[in-house]
């Protein structure tokens, strides 16, 4: 592929990306997606233009042999998405596993347990 | 990637860069999204958060970013002249960017809401702070690289430096796609 039309296409598809991103945002009514469905929806859209970007802007995967560079790049993602989804997930069951005494009473009650 | 053979170990090296500073950024990201609810009952996100603004700064750079990528290929055809005017235009396109979020976060701290309010906004500045101090290093480091091409022309070591340059230009836009959906777009779901 010539490099010019690379990043036009790079350019055009990351325009799309984002418009479908704010307009998911700014008129939830539009396809009836609940808010779980809406933050699925631009978190996709985020990874798709993610992919858009390294491809057409970085030509990450037009590396001839040995690909060094993608092998450190996928060796972060692996070490980005533990401490990523591995914090989300701690933090949220913090709250859960370490609660004060009003807390616990909030879960008991809502677990449906009787002290 | 078409670079002379002799400075791939250099632009490796500074790939290896990038990725630790992703790593870095991804710290951040972990950090926002765990205390990105923890308010106290100060402003949230949705009260603070313009996305015409948000959508405004996302199109500047990513237009910053393909000028970027056109000035490297002036580079690679050995056109100095016009890799200057696209190198121009990305700079000013990075002053943009860089005046509209100074904007936003001098209107945050005029109204009180600074890094000191609450966790959510000291996670908020640390993330976004940091890709905008990226964003004036990067700047920086672009208005010398335009003074070499003046002066040294395409040399095969400035054509190195502007092709890590823009590899480091293009890296702060793909971190920008996860702060403008992360940062902003969540906020008003």
């Amino acid at each position: 592929m010539n490099k010019l039309s690379s990043y036009i296409i790079g350019f055009a598809l990351s325009i799309v990306f984002t418009l479908a991103a704010f307009f998911v945002v700014l008129r939830p009514g539009f396809f009836g997606l609940t808010s779980t469905g809406i933050v699925a929806t631009i978190i996709t859209l985020a990874i798709v233009q993610f992919f858009v970007q390294l491809t057409f802007f970085l030509h990450l995967w037009q590396e001839t042999n040995p690909r060094w560079n993608l092998v450190v790049f996928l060796s972060t993602i692996s070490i980005v998405l533990i401490l990523v989804v591995g914090s989300i997930w701690i933090m949220n069951h913090l709250n859960y596993n370490m609660t004060p005494s009003d807390m616990n009473t909030y879960i008991l009650k809502q677990e449906g347990m009787q002290k | 990637m078409n670079i002379p053979d002799k400075n791939n170990k250099t632009i490796f090296g500074f790939w290896v860069y990038l990725m630790t500073d992703l790593i870095m950024f991804a710290a951040l990201f972990a950090a926002y999204a765990a205390l990105r609810g923890n308010t106290f009952g100060w402003p949230t996100g949705r009260e603070l958060f313009s996305l015409p603004q948000a959508l405004t700064e996302t199109f500047i750079l990513l237009t910053s970013s393909f000028t970027c990528g056109l000035a490297m290929l002036a580079v690679y055809s050995n056109k100095k002249n016009q890799a200057l005017v696209f190198f121009g235009i990305t700079f000013a396109l990075g002053i943009a960017f860089l005046v509209l979020e100074l904007t936003e976060f001098s209107k945050f701290v005029a109204e009180g809401n600074s890094w000191q309010r609450s966790a959510f906004l000291s996670s908020f500045f640390a993330l976004v702070g940091t890709h905008g101090l990226h964003i004036a290093i990067g700047l920086l480091w672009m208005a010398v690289s335009m003074v070499m091409v003046r002066f040294r022309g395409l040399t095969p070591l400035v054509t190195s430096k502007l092709v890590r340059l823009s590899l480091f230009w293009h890296f702060l836009d793909v971190v920008w796609i996860f702060i403008f959906t992360i940062v902003y777009l969540l906020s008003h779901v």
